[in-house]
């Protein structure tokens, strides 16, 4: 059936739900559920961490195609089958979805006080959709994936998150609804021209020049906003200021990935000539998600905004490596996608140390915390450099590498696209300035306590994560080597080919 | 392998002392990263015997680091002259003010001592990185590295608001400089198709043609590759332009000043030049830049340096000056003359400082050279090697700057270019500064009557032999290190030494050449130090009053030395304060008027129209009812549509 012996995809995919069945189904006075459900949720995450290591050992990293690759009959008559696998672009995002989890969990241990049994629900049910989406080889299976993650996380924003939750996740829902409402057209448009919706085959699938340019911006829609793009990135802030922090953590490390992945598996490979038309204007947004949020981010004074137009800003870079189209710049795109997931995911859970402490996130309410948590200190600063994209921790190669792969497009893409790497350290270092620097003026600030072990445990294996992926990045880009070495080939084919043929012919 | 112990040793230590540094204690930690530091030295040395006895040059390798098709570096250390000599340096040094720091920091508010060694010991090991480097992303890595370690102790006094400021700066301001390596490397890769040193100097011949077009301009891509990376080397060492952040650095603890930003990182910028001399010695154009900058530099830190008032600036404005020294001349060819003076500087700029914190260890914190005099019958020890240091700097015979700094004067007027020129009178008119603002210091610290308030001079010690040591040995450095390393490093047979470390083009016979000048151009050097020395001793022993007299005469030059050619004011008024207002602009106006006001507007529009609707219909049930029929409606017909 598959390389694992058995459906090991459709095993991570659907465990999570069945946690989630036991979780309702216990009974019991209110205090014995939430504990109930803390537990169960978290065992389940465990488990189904466990098995993606397996993936993880058992993914043949030098095999370009779908690996794991399980079908199942469903809707014959239209062509529809139930179809999952990996390739070595998405079995890192799954991985990312079953770290990040688990740590989610543990993060919401004591934050969440009110209908646990639910918020606990909501995230293994979030967990079910993200894999899903990553491991989906049929489009209307990854369409149903995709739209899934919003009905649960606009829940989480909407019930557990803060004062203004109702507009915060209202907007998150039409923003990224309002773009998939594009991409079903698309999906519609796709279908009936290659009369499959399986992805391997659409993968191969030459479209009409015309229609491509179409469809491009029906993906655009959906994917730029689920980035997001500038400029319509505003939804992000609000929402990660509303959501609880774990709800900020998925949203920031697997959430915002779902866009980059989508230009991925869909628009750079299935409308190559439409992705090299459209390019500039791609650099274009992308320049400006960079130079410009980076700047808005410098000027926040809520903790939670700051990071939020940080996210958008390391985005852009994303969005700049994915269309230089080239090997260095996807590879540095994806790199950024995966260093992204760890980094902004731990910095919005080092606000969420303080924000537990003294709820509130306004920078200007701290300061000096160096002297009270040293050791909290110390994790801020290795996120703060990796977020600034310091050698040597996860942040530098994906940043460098799209640097690279730009410069090979155009200096100047190279130049602009690369400008995060001063404004980036301007916003980052005037925050942990703020926050850990100065001199402790507060009594509340001098009662703060560092980091308990249960934080601990949250944070060490994403700082290892961190400093792995910085120091010893080949042993995760070689999962995608084979795989972004071949789609720039069947890229550069495509382009060139149809010339190729004209030229040859007389 | 040895090698490699001298380059990890400090890593092991800082470690230990990090870590575990709480639990251990102070001393502990101390002892730890001293006996590591002393081991990478030991090994340095040996390393460096056995590269001069005939062991061959080599590359040691670690693993693989990034990859992405045919993009590939590893972690490797290389072994060659350049390398070695620098690692001796940089781990001699290191632990001398290991050492030194001991004492120094012993009354430490933070009472986090062990913090402080952890954070010297990574700053060496990032350095030692940096030298050791085998391709360009490495060599990146420490560049970074020493650049956060500078960050963190620069911060160390994390409480005081302007540490904190003046280490943001100095991150910040380097990192404008970083994104032009960065763009370098880029380019060395897209030229050469790897940023392995021994690839690309191996096929500088081929490639010499290969050009990039950008600005309009089809340039040699040799030339653009030289300029990207010398503005990398512009923001770590500190030129004209990218230089703020030196002065300010000053927040941190002296020794931290000492080693980083005085002998060890902010000479990265000149190694680097000197390690991709075979490539920038076929870029005439990013030469010529280079000693323009260096030149300019040199001059310019050295007017800023003879008037301010605190003891560290000074030296800090001194250490600007002697790398732009050392840039011209790397900018004239003289490659072997830059790494030399750069050596010899390390000593006796880091004696400068150390000496330095022992008087303001002495003077109870005081940095104020107005609020000093008279001290040299209380620390005479400190005084003794000041002297050693001044001499060293003014480029006396025999002390080292006399060796390397005058022969960096008679490359550039070897070179017989015009820029060559233009660096051979900056640098010469910065000897008699240099020579005048460092008997300044000297006379003013020392000498004279006591200007400091009673307390104070009660109170005034020699420092304990922990610090003294150290300062003897550099003063030790201070004069020996120029007699003995002039003939090999730049002597008629330096290619005895440098091996291919440092290759030139044929054409380039600038060290040939500095045999056989007029003798008016070798003695010019000592000539103007001297005159700069007697200069000092008139204003500030002979006619104390002729220096305020001066001062007054001209107002507006002595403004504009003191507030530093107004470098930070123009910043200020042109960079931070718009960068801040735009940052607010883009927040208020952009993000939450335009961008919002789309969705924010359509969706007030849609309310309204709801209101309407209820008014029109009779419940909410019916316009659900209504929408969902209009939604059913579009799908359908655009599914027709498609369906045809």
């Amino acid at each position: 059936m598959n390389a694992a012996g058995f459906p090991l995809l459709s095993l991570i995919t659907w465990l999570p739900l069945v946690g989630g069945l036991i979780i309702l189904a216990v009974r019991g006075d209110e205090e014995t559920v939430a504990s109930n459900a803390r537990w169960t949720a978290l065992w389940t995450s465990l488990i189904v961490f466990v098995l993606s290591v397996v993936l993880w050992v058992r993914f043949d990293p030098g095999d370009p195609g779908f690996q794991f690759v399980e079908t199942a009959s469903w809707l014959p008559q239209w062509n529809i089958t139930y179809k999952l696998g990996v390739d070595g672009i998405s079995v890192l995002f799954v991985l990312l979805s079953t770290v990040l989890t688990p740590i989610c969990i543990l993060a919401s241990w004591d934050a969440i006080k009110v209908r646990v049994r639910e918020y606990m629900l909501a995230f293994l049910i979030l967990e079910t959709m993200m894999v899903g989406m990553f491991a989906a080889l049929d489009f209307v299976v990854f369409y149903m994936f995709f739209e899934g993650v919003l009905i649960p996380m606009y829940l989480i924003i909407g019930i557990w998150g803060g004062p203004r939750r109702v507009y915060a996740a209202i907007k998150f829902f039409l923003y990224t609804l309002a773009g998939s409402v594009l991409m079903l057209l698309a999906l519609l448009a796709m279908w009936y021209q290659a009369g499959t919706t399986d992805i391997p085959t659409l993968l191969h699938t030459p479209f009409p020049a015309s229609m491509q340019t179409w469809l491009f911006l029906a993906f655009l829609a959906s994917f730029a906003v689920k980035v997001p793009m500038w400029p319509v990135h505003t939804w992000l802030p609000d929402a990660h200021v509303e959501a609880p922090t774990a709800g900020s953590v998925i949203l920031a490390g697997v959430l915002l990935k779902m866009g980059g992945y989508g230009f991925l598996r869909f628009s750079l490979p299935m409308l190559p000539i439409a992705s090299a038309h459209l390019a500039p204007l791609m650099y274009a947004l992308s320049i400006i998600a960079v130079v410009y949020t980076s700047l808005v981010a410098f000027a926040q004074t809520d903790m939670k905004k700051l990071i939020a137009y940080s996210s958008v800003a390391h985005m852009g870079v994303v969005t700049i490596g994915i269309f230089t189209a080239n090997v260095q710049g996807i590879s540095g795109a994806m790199f950024q996608m995966l260093s992204h997931g760890i980094v902004s995911a731990a910095l919005f859970l080092c606000v969420g140390v303080v924000y537990d402490r003294l709820h509130t996130r306004e920078i200007a309410r701290y300061g000096g915390l160096a002297d009270r948590m040293p050791a909290y200190a110390f994790v801020f600063m290795v996120f703060t450099l990796a977020s600034v994209g310091l050698p040597g921790t996860s942040g530098f190669v994906g940043e460098f590498l799209v640097l690279v792969g730009a410069f090979r497009v155009q200096f100047w893409l190279a130049l602009l696209g690369s400008l995060g790497m001063i404004l980036g350290a301007a916003y980052a270092l005037w925050l942990y300035r703020r926050i850990i620097f100065g001199r402790i003026t507060r009594d509340d600030l001098r009662a703060m306590l560092d980091l308990s072990p249960r934080e601990i445990a949250v944070f060490a294996p994403l700082v290892v994560l961190t400093l792995w992926m910085g120091v010893y990045p080949a042993s995760f880009s070689s999962f995608w080597d084979a795989t972004v070495g071949a789609m720039v080939t069947q890229h550069q084919a495509a382009l060139h080919g149809p010339t190729l043929l004209a030229a040859v012919k007389p | 392998m040895l090698y490699a112990v001298a380059i990890f040793a400090p890593l092991v230590g800082s470690t230990v002392a990090g870590l575990f540094g709480k639990a251990i204690g102070d001393r502990a930690a101390q002892a730890v990263t001293i006996i590591c530091m002393l081991l990478a030295s030991v090994c340095a040395v040996i390393s460096l015997v056995q590269l001069v006895d005939g062991a061959p040059q080599g590359v040691v390798s670690l693993g693989t680091w990034v990859e992405a098709g045919s993009f590939h570096v590893s972690w490797a250390l290389r072994y060659d002259a350049l390398a070695v000599a620098m690692v001796v340096m940089v781990t001699v040094v290191a632990t001398l003010i290991h050492i030194y720091s001991v004492g120094y920091m012993v009354h430490d508010e933070n009472h986090t001592i062990w913090r402080f060694f952890s954070y010297l010991s990574l700053f060496s090991f990032a350095m030692l990185m940096l030298v050791t480097a085998d391709n360009l992303l490495q060599l990146f890595f420490g560049w970074e590295g020493v650049g956060l370690m500078s960050y963190l102790l620069i911060g160390y006094w994390y409480y005081r608001p302007s540490a904190g400021a003046a280490a943001m700066e100095a991150f910040i301001v380097n990192r404008v400089g970083d994104l032009g390596f960065a763009l370098g490397i880029a380019l060395v890769f897209l030229t050469f198709g790897s940023i392995e040193f021994s690839s690309v100097f191996g096929s500088v011949k081929e490639h010499m043609d290969a050009s990039y077009h950008v600005l309009g301009h089809t340039w040699r891509a040799y030339e653009v590759i030289g300029f990207l990376l010398f503005i990398g080397a512009m923001g770590k060492s500190a030129q004209i332009g990218l230089h703020v952040w030196l002065p300010d650095a000053m927040e941190g603890p002296t020794p931290v000043s000492a080693l980083i930003h005085a002998a060890t990182m902010v000479t990265a910028g000149v190694f680097l030049v000197a390690r991709f001399s075979p490539v920038l010695d076929y870029a005439p154009a990013a030469l010529t830049f280079i000693t323009l900058i260096g030149a300019t530099t040199a001059l310019f830190a050295a007017t800023i340096g003879c008037v301010q008032n605190d003891i560290k600036r000074v030296i800090a404005y001194s250490t600007c000056s002697q790398l732009g020294y050392m840039f011209v001349a790397a900018g004239v060819g003289a490659y072997q003359v830059a790494i030399f003076h750069l050596l010899t500087h390390a000593f006796f700029k880091a004696l400068l400082f150390l000496a330095a914190g022992s008087v303001i260890h002495a003077m109870s914190d005081e940095q104020d050279m107005r609020r000093m005099g008279g001290l040299w019958r209380l620390i005479p020890v400190t005084y003794a090697v000041m002297w050693a240091g001044n001499l060293a700097l003014g480029g006396v015979f025999p002390f080292a700057g006399f060796y390397s700094k005058d022969a960096i004067l008679e490359a550039a007027w070897a070179a017989d270019t015009g820029i060559g020129r233009y660096g051979f009178w900056c640098t010469l008119i910065a000897a008699f500064l240099t020579a005048f603002y460092s008997w300044r210091l000297l006379l003013m610290t020392f000498h004279g009557r006591s200007r400091a308030d009673r307390h104070v001079m009660e109170h005034v010690h020699e420092s304990p032999a922990v610090m003294t040591v150290p300062l003897v040995l550099l003063a030790i450095g201070a004069l020996a290190a120029g007699f003995l390393l002039a003939r090999p490093l730049i002597g008629e047979n330096w290619q005895a030494f440098w091996g291919n470390a440092i290759q030139i083009a044929p054409t380039n016979h600038v060290l040939r050449d500095l045999e056989g000048l007029p003798t008016w151009v070798v003695l010019a050097p000592t000539v103007f130090g001297l005159l700069g020395i007697a200069t000092a001793y008139l204003f500030y022993m002979v006619m104390p009053e002729l220096p305020v007299r001066l001062a007054a005469a001209f107002p507006a030059g002595h403004r504009f030395l003191l507030n530093k050619w107004y470098f930070d004011d123009l910043y200020a008024a042109v960079i931070v304060r718009p960068y801040q207002a735009l940052a607010r602009v883009l927040w208020q106006v952009g993000d939450a008027t335009i961008i919002d006001g789309v969705p924010n507007g359509l969706a007030a529009l849609t309310e309204d129209g709801a209101a309407g609707a209820v008014r029109l219909q009779t419940g909410s049930i019916a316009v659900y009812a209504f929408s969902m029929l209009i939604g059913l409606v579009v799908l359908v017909t655009i599914f027709l549509l498609f369906l045809r």
